[in-house]
């Protein structure tokens, strides 16, 4: 590897959390962007033809160094990291909700759920993957939702924008009998 | 209706495993397969009252009122109306639309669980859990030797204990005004350091005072002070002196 992707691999794995490409730049003063989009991609390409137990992964705005899937049980058998805790439908509805909705109050959330939020949000908000953004206009300025960083890390996405569109999504429900 | 599964199918489902009446209503639109642009109202309602039947009485409102909202739309069907009236609106129009949007939500959600799921089977540096799992302690090995030795190098650590005494120590106020008495006997005048010696210990200070005040109240002497801070003047009152 060059001196350029030498030092990102260190900063990435001294790094708890993704790193934005500028970050990066500023490692060295005279790395170009292009120059450090293109370290990266021979870190990854490093990782992912010498058969490396990590790989670099772009998400949540940035850059980060994961461990691969195959060794996860064998990591968290011997107790040296553990997942976090899966999260229920219902919170992941009120996520999807608020993700394509931000920024978004509280009663709406409900009124396309059809069900109260008021623990969900809680809990949400308490795992940091949504946070108050805003007040709304009305009565009593109601809180207004929106996601947090660690929504993106958390869901491996790289930006907002990654989600589908709203028109890309399926609407209308399959009627045909399902093939058992 | 397409020849699906019969109404009062035996199909079991708990309750719980819907995220609210939409949900519900979703999966029965789906199990019947039916148009969700044409609702068999009547048919939908039925099998939604038929499910919330064995609901727990704090999640009920919800399906409640959804279902109330059910058979004000079937009612509304059942209402005349002429073949082209063109001003005639779908009861069931709302409904659609609020299902239709809730089926995106649960689209966006199904994906949402698949990219956490996803990212949850890979760990990144450093990354530290919310709820840190700590190994469980393993079992004590030890002999009794062993732990009387323990205790003995705890117990030589631990510092000796200190202990105060606190003993009562009276005021000696009757003393302090025979003092003052004999003193106003050969004098009128006093002042605090004639009472009070210049190595006196608190008490004594104390009892001074106390007694002082005392015979001031029983108008057997007069203080004054100049200012704060001030040596206290004592005055022999002649009134009192027949006391």
């Amino acid at each position: 590897m060059n001196p350029l992707a030498k030092l990102l691999e260190a900063a990435l794995f001294a790094s708890s959390r993704p790193v934005p490409v500028d970050e990066l730049a500023a490692l060295d003063p005279e790395a170009s962007p292009a120059a450090v989009v293109a370290a990266l991609g021979e870190i990854r390409d490093t990782y992912n033809t010498n058969g490396h137990g990590v790989e670099l992964v772009e998400l949540g705005e940035g850059w980060q160094v994961l461990t691969r899937p195959e060794f996860t049980d064998a990591i968290e058998r011997a107790q040296l990291a553990a997942r976090p805790h899966r999260l229920s439908g219902a919170a992941l509805e009120t996520l999807a909700i608020i993700a394509y909705r931000q920024p978004i109050g509280r009663a709406q959330i409900e009124d396309i759920r059809g069900v109260n939020c008021g623990a969900i949000l809680r809990s949400l908000q308490e795992r940091s993957l949504v946070d108050v953004v805003g007040r709304g206009e009305g009565i009593g300025r109601p809180l207004l939702y929106g996601t947090t960083p660690l929504f993106l890390e958390q869901f491996a996405l790289r930006h907002l924008e990654e989600l589908p569109r709203a028109d890309e999504l399926s609407v209308t429900l399959r009627t045909e009998p399902r093939a058992i | 209706m397409t020849a699906g599964a019969a109404p009062g199918d035996p199909f079991v489902v708990e309750l719980q495993q819907f995220n609210g009446p939409l949900d519900l209503l979703l999966t029965l639109i789906r199990d019947e397969r039916v148009d969700i642009y044409d609702i068999p109202i009547a048919r939908i309602a039925e099998q939604f009252l038929a499910r919330i039947r064995t609901l727990g009485i704090d999640q009920a409102s919800e399906y409640l009122e959804m279902a109330a909202r059910l058979l004000r739309i079937k009612a509304q069907m059942l209402l005349p109306r002429h073949q082209d009236d063109d001003s005639w609106e779908d009861p069931r129009a709302e409904l659609v639309r609020r299902l239709l949007e809730y089926q995106q939500v649960r689209e966006v959600s199904d994906m949402l669980g698949r990219l956490a799921e996803e990212r949850r089977s890979r760990f990144a540096r450093a990354w530290l859990p919310n709820q840190a799992v700590e190994p469980p302690p393993g079992p004590l090995a030890l002999s009794l030797g062993e732990l009387l030795a323990a205790v003995d190098r705890v117990l030589r650590v631990a510092r000796e204990p200190h202990i105060h005494d606190v003993v009562p120590r009276p005021l000696d106020v009757d003393g302090a005004i025979a003092t003052i008495r004999a003193l106003l006997q050969l004098r009128a005048h006093a002042r605090w350091y004639d009472v009070i010696r210049p190595s006196a210990e608190s008490w004594e200070v104390l009892s001074a005072l106390l007694a002082l005040l005392e015979l001031a109240r029983r108008g057997e002497l007069r203080l004054r002070q100049a200012s704060p801070f001030a040596s206290l003047v004592i005055t022999r009152e002649s009134a009192g002196q027949a006391a």
